[in-house]
């Protein structure tokens, strides 16, 4: 897969598959031999394993709404930014390559169960001239106590395929899509993991498939004090994925309404708009 | 992985009390020079665990590297300090953000449990029987 585009039938194909993001008026993901700046990671180009995921619309709908949100990370000057579950690096290099302009030493750390996996984020890592320390861990495992309330942006692309429960926790790729119920056992043990780790100040990005039913993902979250917002929703043949961003909201307690329920779009009825915050 | 990670990092396994800090065993480890920001290390310094960082950078052979105890912030932090060859804050720069160690182990304190280090990641994973 060295000679670019047209190697690599089958990670390439997947790229050449893909609603690009400029279709949506997002920015489009730069590609490595038009000269341009790059903002995001060449996936594809530099590095991949038979037991990781490769980067596919939810990655690239993770990123995508990463790159709509460009200016206020920016503004935010995050000091310390994290991945849970990072795969094969796409996402965590991306946010490395596009923060890197602010000169503002942000460090980096990306989490996976898979050794496998942890092993190909460092490549795409290094590949694309940016640092992150990976560690092989359950979600936070070894950090929680003392990075809790130290990461200013954490971004989770989690297991979240409706599967049966039993797939859960299997060994190898699997890890990376098994969700369980609904898809939700494993987002809802990263959700209060990755909350403990967010400073007073954090941004939390979640990918989430309308299975997962994010409606209720963000009134929980409005529980526990978060505002959020969806910073993009995408439908694709196979799924609809939405991109949620959740920071901390004094206010998000008590406006947080009872959640509705019912056959139409959640998006229409989010028990939490009035949530929305000006700034983020 | 750098020791910025490794203050960060505890063990988890069962029968561990604090699990912190792991000591470090490094076999190989490299340095790489990346930007110094004042702003950064200022903000971060306070959460850093500075007898763990110390001991860090002993277990790879640079007892000179940091002092016993923390500088004051207004040595650390001086006008120009970040320009002058071996000043603390420099020396906390590279110790935080330019050691990598890329072979070794990290050992729990309270159960000896020990976590390997390869091609730089440590892997924390417990098996079922240890959580």
């Amino acid at each position: 897969m060295a000679d670019g585009d047209g190697a690599g039938a089958a990670a390439t194909g997947k790229l050449a598959e893909l609603p690009s993001g400029a279709e949506k008026g997002l920015p489009r993901r730069a590609k490595a031999s038009s000269g341009r700046t790059l903002n995001t990671a060449q996936i594809p180009l530099v590095a991949s394993h038979p037991d990781v995921y490769e980067p596919c619309d939810d990655s690239f709908a993770l990123v995508d709404a990463l790159l709509s949100d460009k200016a206020q990370l920016l503004t935010l000057q995050p000091r310390l930014c994290m991945e849970v579950g990072s795969g094969s690096g796409y996402v965590i290099t991306s946010l490395a390559i596009m923060l890197r302009q602010l000169g503002s030493g942000a460090q980096y750390l990306a989490t996976d169960i898979n050794q496998h996996a942890a092993e190909t984020t460092q490549a795409t890592l290094e590949a694309h001239g940016v640092h992150a320390d990976v560690i092989v861990t359950d979600i936070v495992s070894g950090l929680d106590k003392r990075l809790a309330g130290m990461v200013d942006v954490a971004v989770v692309n989690p297991p979240y395929v409706p599967t049966p429960v039993e797939e859960v926790g299997c060994k190898g790729i699997a890890s990376s899509w098994a969700g369980g119920l609904n898809g939700r056992q494993v987002i809802d043990r990263i959700l209060p993991a990755v909350r403990e780790m967010l400073s007073e100040r954090g941004w939390l990005y979640m990918v989430a498939l309308e299975d997962n039913d994010p409606s209720d993902i963000c009134h929980l979250m409005s529980e526990m004090g978060y505002a959020s917002r969806v910073v993009l929703k995408r439908c694709t043949e196979e799924e609809s994925l939405y991109v949620l961003k959740f920071w901390r909201d004094p206010h998000a307690v008590s406006s947080a309404s009872p959640k509705s329920s019912g056959s139409e779009s959640w998006f229409s009825q989010l028990p939490f708009k009035s949530l929305w915050h000006k700034n983020s | 992985m750098r020791l910025l990670t490794h203050n960060m990092l505890a063990s988890n396994v069962r029968g561990a009390t604090t699990g912190y800090p792991l000591t470090l065993e490094a076999t190989k480890w490299c340095t790489k020079e990346v930007e110094l920001n004042a702003d950064f290390i200022r903000g971060l310094l306070p959460k850093i665990d500075w007898r763990a960082l110390v001991d860090a950078t002993r277990a790879l052979g640079l007892p000179e590297l940091l002092p016993e105890e923390q500088p004051p912030e207004e040595e650390i932090f001086a006008e120009g300090a970040a320009d002058v060859e071996g000043s603390a804050i420099r020396r906390i720069h590279h110790a935080l953000l330019e050691v990598h160690v890329q072979e070794g182990s990290l050992v729990c304190p309270d159960t000896s449990r020990c976590f390997p280090i390869n091609k730089g990641i440590p892997n924390m994973m417990l098996h079922e029987d240890e959580v």
